[in-house]
């Protein structure tokens, strides 16, 4: 039996750095999966210059045409006078709702007037801190991306009571990010420095994988973001999810193969996922151990398997 | 400048007022603090007796409550902040907005500093803090080159507090959640990287090899120093090649930019190391205030001094250090 879903599903932006034509076709493609939210931008690299503030409004006013909310997504670190003058020209498109990933974006927006969206990497863990941000203007909000279902539902339970209505998005596919720094570790491998790094990080579509030296990989190397190893795998939890009172689940953009991603979710949130068969998961190890108050990296599945 | 140095116990706090900190920092035993180890940090009756020995020197005390408060732990982080309000400490370091806010409206007299694990790395982030919560200081996150520092020093709304020494988190302070991916507990939730429960050591015919929950984080051959297992200083393979891929084990030392600093009106300077012994803290807070006199008597012509940079080098990660991201190449 197909339910109208109560779970919205939005694509994150694209973490990795892509070329110009395949924004241009990820995004054309896009505009026909079901999903009800698009989040855009550059959001890890400043450096990254394909895509101008310009090209990212373009994008977005057609996917608007197809009936889809756009957000773009703020550099999560920021830290030179001219990051800030690209985060200003952001937060006053005009247009478009923003993502906020750092207090940066939070103060120019927040003193503007202006809504936001609340990025996970703000750290929002408890109903006095949504509640801040719920008077400065959230619309919805991430839960952090090593938060447990049980933490969650504890918390969205906390909120309900408070009367903290903004949605709740959880990170349900992809490599999850987990750390920004300064230094740029794909141009490291490369013996370049940071200033003068040809951009080596676009020749990697989807990032670096760091191995240990027992050939288990552990992270993968995204410029100067670093992701998980495995890509998180939450399509059988979200029917729970929904029941939870999750507003969102964010799909995070891979080069391949997310038209198969999204139609599965589609299907999940109908009730109409087929009965896991681990051997067709997709090729990279698939992680779903934050969701179950566990180490990141674990794998339900995997584990009950034996 | 303020020299402010890390308390991880009673006699650790002693040995840095005696040293010359002007300033202390300490946590509670739970994990209201980003320096969660066993057997490290403050009851209320040994707080209360350091509290009262720095403040009969004339030195101030800061408690670290920079952990976020986690769903099911809401009223632990506020007993911490109360209890440290009863105490008479001169200054809350504190990371999460909710309980900043609950802080400036419960205490508003005591001063509130922004933790490291606050991530805020612009002046714009810093007027966040400050306009929602009232901030006094700020401790900058370990990522800024100092040009970068200087040009959101000239328009900080707030004192700003830098890292001078100590182990080098290279990640934005805050924003690393690599700990959990690995462990199930991070800085964030746990007060803890790496933490050493899950640490395994073991000899093998390849090397000495260290772990962290089951995950190879290095392998050491005759004759290497091995280091703590901490997951971002380990030797990975990326691309075929293995070597540190995110930092070497490698500590912060910035004494050679102290004239900089004190020149970009830096309010204090911060000592890493709650978690080291009292000989550890009692030697840096020595070496730091004889360097912060000397650059008081004669800020034009400061040079750090050869015995002070081996000093700190024989108390460093790997004893080696690195000017880290102040210092532009190094990123």
């Amino acid at each position: 039996m197909s339910a109208t879903p109560t779970l919205q599903l939005s694509l994150g932006p694209v973490l990795f750095y892509w070329t110009r034509e395949h924004y241009a076709n990820f995004y054309r493609e896009a505009a026909d999966w079901p999903v009800e939210v698009v989040h855009l931008g550059e959001s890890v690299c400043s450096r990254r210059r394909d895509m101008k503030l310009d090209d990212w409004l373009g994008i977005g006013r057609e996917l608007t045409q197809s009936g889809k909310q756009v957000v773009l997504s703020s550099q999560t670190l920021i830290e030179s006078e001219a990051d800030l003058r690209d985060l200003r020209k952001l937060c006053d498109n005009g247009e478009f709702l923003v993502e906020a990933n750092d207090q940066s974006a939070l103060q120019r927006l927040s003193a503007a007037g202006q809504p936001f969206v609340a990025g996970a990497a703000l750290n929002l863990y408890n109903p006095a801190t949504l509640a801040v941000l719920s008077r400065a203007g959230m619309q919805r909000w991430q839960a952090p991306v090593e938060m447990s279902r049980d933490d969650l539902a504890r918390l969205l339970e906390d909120c309900r009571e408070q009367g903290i209505e903004a949605p709740c998005e959880v990170f349900a596919y992809g490599h999850l990010p987990l750390a920004w720094s300064s230094r740029c570790f794909t141009a490291r491998r490369y013996q370049k420095p940071k200033d003068r790094c040809q951009f080596v990080c676009q020749k990697h579509p989807e990032g670096l994988a760091l191995r240990s030296q027992e050939s288990q990989q552990v992270f993968t190397l995204n410029g100067i973001q670093t992701l998980s190893g495995a890509c998180q795998d939450l399509r059988h939890e979200v029917p729970d999810m929904a029941g939870m009172g999750v507003g969102v689940a964010r799909l995070s953009p891979r080069p391949e193969g997310m038209a198969e991603v999204v139609t599965a979710f589609d299907a999940a949130r109908r009730g109409e996922l087929p009965t896991p068969d681990p051997l067709s998961l997709v090729d990279a190890e698939i992680c779903d151990g934050y969701w179950h108050g566990r180490p990141g990296m674990d794998h339900s599945r995997a584990a009950s398997l034996g | 400048m303020e020299l402010v140095c890390p308390a991880g116990n009673l006699p650790a706090l002693k040995r840095a007022v005696d040293e010359g900190a002007d300033a202390v920092y300490f946590g509670f035993q739970n994990t209201t603090n980003a320096r969660q180890f066993a057997g490290l940090n403050f009851t209320d009756k040994r707080a209360r007796e350091g509290i009262d020995y720095a403040h009969a020197r004339g030195k101030r005390v800061f408690c670290a409550i920079n952990t976020y408060p986690q769903p099911d732990g809401w009223a632990m982080w506020t007993r911490a902040v109360d209890q440290a309000a009863d105490l008479g400490v001169d200054a809350l370091i504190m990371a999460d907005m909710g309980l900043l806010d609950y802080a400036a409206r419960r205490h508003p007299n005591l001063a509130r500093h922004l933790s490291v694990q606050g991530s805020a790395t612009s002046f714009e982030a810093l007027r966040f803090y400050h306009e929602q919560f009232g901030i006094a200081r700020a401790v900058l996150p370990r990522v800024l080159s100092i040009t970068q520092v200087r040009d959101l020093a000239k328009q900080s709304p707030v004192e700003l507090e830098v890292f001078a020494f100590g182990s080098l988190c290279i990640m934005a302070e805050g924003r690393c959640y690599l700990s959990s991916y690995l462990t199930g507990e991070s800085p964030n939730t746990r007060g803890v990287c790496s933490p050493a429960a899950h640490v395994r050591w073991e000899e093998t015919p390849e090397g000495l090899e260290s772990r962290l929950n089951g995950v190879l984080i290095d392998r050491y051959g005759e004759g290497e120093n091995a280091g703590y297992p901490t997951l971002c200083k380990g030797r990975f393979e990326v691309g075929g090649e293995t070597y540190h891929a995110i930092e070497e084990p490698t500590s912060l030392n910035t004494l050679e930019l102290l004239p900089e600093l004190q020149e970009l009106g830096i309010a204090a300077v911060k000592i890493e190391g709650r978690q080291r012994s009292p000989a550890y803290v009692s030697k840096v807070a020595g070496i730091w205030r004889q360097a912060l006199d000397r650059l008081e008597r004669a800020p034009g012509r400061f040079q750090p001094e050869p015995a002070w940079m081996t000093g700190l080098g024989e108390v460093s990660e790997g004893s080696t250090t690195t000017l880290g991201a102040y210092e532009r190449r190094w990123k």
